[in-house]
């Protein structure tokens, strides 16, 4: 499944960060994000995943084929690890949770309550997440965050085994994953104050 | 292609400038002319009306009684059209004209449970009664307070707009919902809508009607009560643009425009 | 769907107070009521059926605040939302799992606290029925509300100030079906338009909480 974006504009509170945004996302194929902090990483995978809509633009591939895992994991914390993927399992009509659970270390703590998990640990659960939901089309915000040297390595791995699948995955992320991936820079694509008077403007 | 022309034209003041200049234009003109309606209603009717046989000179709060609960009703008919027009058009002009319209219903529906009270006190023997029409406009009351507190509540003036519309919108099924059940659960001691019947106009009707000599000055004071409410939310509505437009600047500054 | 369901259920279970939370919260208005009028058992008796109606519908709005915020503030539902559930199924089920853990509860506590009330005998099925009927409606209406409060900081109180008035019609054909059945009059009217509040607030109100909770994710 490919995701094709071409001429995106979005706004975040009201305000346009990003436009004039296109690129092209094919199976097996990784896209960085990178920009400095405020550029609207988040605001362009919330837009991609149909929580928000754009501004102006097409998206085309993204509707029911994108994972979406934002900073919060949506994790139950007195809900055991096994119950917390079973039910995204069942909520993305999947049965298999092991294979998550082994791909990211987790099964020794499958019984534990997610509560008592470290925030590590947690990361690594709510990533497990992403293997459940059998979407072809990954899409992570800051996915390495507080997870050590050797998760990276395990998620790289992870991502290596979806894109052989003919998976993709687009991620906002600062570190090197060790991936052999395209980079997308958002700083040029940002959005450009308009001329105070414009039409249904007069706001702005 | 003449309709279509036409309907744009409509359309045009849904443009915040556009809004501005023409309401800026018209505003002294309802401004004066509500002052002029209500101020001849009220001394017509005050001073130039005989006393009701039966109700005495209190009879005479029926000329802000009347007009400030009609616009009370009529302004939440003015916010769900308002509402309706922002869901399917998108024109903030008129989601922020929902807004300014909200406390001039508030102020109105206070009004019309005071002039109600005092009315009622020496009428009924009571300043208040859980009668079906006193008890429905405590409920709109109660309405109008939670519409305003959500705007207040919610800082993304678009969010604001969509969360305030839809709740006018079930709010406006839930209200007469509530007017239904209050009218089930207790038969009231006030009088029914004397003004707008067939009977009390043409003067047919001899019971309870408004005769003519009290109708004339109520409806100076109606039609000023109407103007009026269109100076203040015209005006306020105004106010509100500029405000939007402020805090559109500012968020530019922010962002480094 | 019913994975949610069940994942609620047990959530409400385990988080430990929740649960029994609105009960108690019912049990102690109702023990606190004679001490305010009076215990002559005559009065007790009359306004019993409105007390408890009243003391039921507060404490169903007690853990409104925690319907959906939960979710909200763990990113549960950004992910609800972008899983192939359909948002008004979500909120329907995000409503009965309130009813089954605050609704229904409170419905059969009721004639428990009937008794301490003086409840003339004939009322308890009333009571009970009309509880059954009502509090459907308003777990519905009070998801609308949450749905609305979702992202505020402090949404509790505003949540009440929005969601009392839509509670109006409910309360008022509900308690007049409890209050007529305790002193034996004919409750069909009001059992009727409770019934269809009811219902129509259960098929038609999750349409406006979603698009509600829609606009509060952007």
């Amino acid at each position: 499944m490919t995701l094709k974006v071409s001429d995106l504009a979005i706004a975040r509170g009201g305000i346009p960060v990003l436009e004039g945004l296109s690129f092209t996302l094919p199976p097996s194929a990784v896209l960085i994000l990178r920009g400095p902090n405020g550029i609207g990483k988040t605001t362009l995978l919330r837009t991609l995943a149909g929580l928000q809509p754009a501004l102006s633009g097409q998206i085309a591939g993204a509707e029911d084929q994108i994972a979406y895992a934002s900073h919060a994991d949506g994790i139950k914390p007195t809900l055991t690890v096994t119950e917390n993927l079973r039910f995204w399992a069942s909520v993305f009509g999947t049965a298999d949770i092991n294979t998550a659970l082994q791909a990211f270390a987790l099964s020794d703590l499958a019984h534990r309550p997610a509560g008592q998990l470290s925030a590590g640990q947690k990361r690594r659960l709510g990533l497990a997440r992403m293997l459940v939901t059998g979407r072809p089309i990954w899409s992570l915000d800051e996915p390495t965050v507080s997870l050590d040297q050797n998760a990276v390595t395990l998620f790289a791995d992870v991502i290596r085994e979806h894109l052989g699948q003919g998976g993709s995955a687009l991620i906002a992320t600062h570190i090197d994953l060790g991936l052999d991936a395209k980079v997308l820079e958002l700083a040029p694509f940002k959005a450009k104050p308009k001329p105070i008077d414009d039409t249904d403007g007069g706001f702005l | 292609m003449t309709i279509a022309a036409k309907a744009n034209s409509v359309w045009e003041y849904a443009n915040p400038k556009k809004f501005l200049a023409t309401s800026e234009r018209v505003l002294p003109f309802f401004w004066v002319t509500s002052a002029l309606c209500v101020g001849i209603g009220l001394i017509w009717g005050f001073f130039f009306t005989p006393d009701d046989y039966k109700q005495g000179s209190t009879v005479k709060i029926i000329y802000l009684h009347v007009p400030s609960a009609l616009m009370a009703i009529n302004c939440w008919l003015m916010m769900l059209a308002t509402s309706l027009i922002w869901l399917i058009r998108r024109h903030h002009v008129s989601a922020l004209a929902a807004r300014a319209a909200a406390p001039v219903g508030i102020v109105m529906t206070l009004i019309a449970l005071a002039t109600g009270a005092i009315w009622g006190q020496p009428m009924w023997g009571t300043w208040w009664a859980w009668d079906p029409r006193l008890t429905s406009f405590l409920i709109l009351f109660l309405f109008y307070l939670g519409y305003v507190a959500l705007w207040q509540a919610i800082d993304d003036p678009d969010t604001a707009a969509d969360l305030t519309s839809i709740l006018c919108l079930v709010g406006s099924v839930f209200a007469i919902l509530s007017r239904y059940a209050v009218n089930f659960w207790n038969q009231g001691l006030h009088q029914g809508a004397s003004v707008m019947r067939a009977g009390a106009i043409t003067g047919t009707d001899t019971e309870e009607k408004v005769s003519n000599v009290f109708f004339y000055p109520l409806l100076f004071c109606i039609i000023g009560f109407v103007l009026l409410f269109i100076a203040l939310v015209l005006y306020r509505t105004g106010t509100e643009i500029r405000a939007r437009r402020m805090r559109a600047l500012l968020a530019r500054e922010r962002v480094g425009g | 769907m019913i994975a949610l369901l069940l994942r609620d259920l047990k959530l409400a279970i385990r988080a430990g107070g929740g649960f029994g939370l609105g009960l108690a919260f019912f049990l102690i208005v109702t023990i606190l009521v004679p001490f305010s009028v009076g215990p002559q058992s005559a009065l007790l008796a009359t306004i019993a059926p409105g007390v408890l109606w009243l003391g039921a519908l507060l404490a169903c709005l007690l853990s409104l605040d925690r319907l959906l915020a939960l979710d909200w503030e763990d990113g549960s539902l950004d992910l609800l939302a972008t899983a192939p559930l359909p948002l008004e199924g979500v909120v329907s089920i995000k409503a009965l799992a309130h009813w089954i853990t605050t609704g229904l509860p409170l419905v059969l506590a009721a004639p428990v606290l009937g008794v301490l009330l003086s409840l003339p005998g004939q009322g308890y099925v009333w009571l009970v029925i009309s509880l059954l009927l009502g509090t459907p409606a308003l777990s519905v209406i009070g998801t609308f509300g949450a749905a609305l409060t979702v992202g505020l900081k402090r949404g509790g109180l505003l949540l009440s100030l929005l969601v009392l008035p839509l509670y109006v019609p409910t309360l008022i054909y509900g308690a007049e079906v409890a209050r007529r059945g305790a002193i034996g009059m004919e409750v069909e009217t009001p059992l009727l338009m409770l019934a269809g509040i009811t219902a129509a607030t259960v098929a038609l109100l999750p349409f406006a909480s979603a698009a509600v909770l829609r606009v509060n994710l952007r």
